[in-house]
């Protein structure tokens, strides 16, 4: 191998180590019960690093209208890595009028985190977000 | 528990408001030991809803992955004069409540 071609091979895979993950969570497939969850729609929003795994903000936002015809029924927490991936449901309604949540989570790591929503039409969408965590969420004594 | 909930006190009919639920409550985890080495039992309210003259518009179930004192932040549509009821219960069967009320022109 040329030298040259051997510095820009590794150029390449030093760029973006794993972190580019845009597959979903084999967990947070199981709530459509087998029916595609799609990409798209759904915003998660979190901060690209947290010095504390203890309180981090969360904000989900979907695309809906929130009408009684199109609406989104519920919204799906995971964590990859926390001991309960399923960190939260709710439960919103046509008399949410706006299809937002705000909450913290707890990480116990670096990760991502995916949100999954359940639509009145029985579609089922979902948008993950990368987080680094410096200091994990309580698992270990220290 | 003692819990702060804001909503404003008027809104407009059909006009979209924000609710903001703030309890206190450690939610342990069930996965840290006290000083002697014992696992401290988990203890997290695991459900929350909130009810707007009755109906419920708003149901979470929380687990040991939401934060201590949990704040869970949604939104309403102002509908009718009237109170919101939030209702809440932890794995001891500690319940809490509180009631809000929303005038609406």
């Amino acid at each position: 191998m040329r030298r040259r071609d051997f510095l820009a091979g590794l150029a390449g895979s030093l760029a973006f180590p794993a972190i580019a993950q845009e597959t979903l969570d084999p967990l947070a497939a199981k709530i459509a019960k087998g029916a595609p969850v799609r990409k798209g729609r759904v915003t998660v929003t979190l901060p690209q690093l947290a010095d504390n795994g203890n309180s981090v903000p969360i904000r989900v936002t979907v695309e809906s209208p929130m009408t009684e015809a199109d609406h989104v029924k519920s919204i799906h927490l995971y964590s990859e890595r926390n001991p309960v991936s399923n960190m939260a449901n709710f439960y919103l309604g046509p008399r949410a009028g706006k299809a937002e949540i705000n909450s913290r989570v707890r990480l116990a790591g670096s990760q991502h985190v995916t949100a999954v929503a359940a639509l009145s039409d029985g579609t089922f969408w979902y948008d993950a977000a990368a987080i680094v965590v410096t200091l994990s969420a309580c698992l270990d004594e220290s | 528990m003692a819990a702060r909930i804001q909503i404003p006190a008027s809104a407009k009919k059909g006009e979209i408001v924000e609710v903001r639920v703030l309890i206190q409550h450690p939610m342990e985890t069930g996965y840290r030991h006290d000083d002697v080495g014992h696992l401290i039992k988990r203890n997290v309210i695991n459900f929350l809803s909130c009810r707007y003259n009755g109906v419920e518009v708003f149901r979470a179930d929380l687990s040991s992955g939401i934060a201590a004192n949990p704040y869970v932040q949604f939104f309403t549509v102002a509908d009718k004069s009237g109170e919101l009821e939030f209702y809440w219960i932890d794995d001891e069967g500690k319940q809490g409540s509180e009631r809000q009320s929303i005038q609406v022109a």
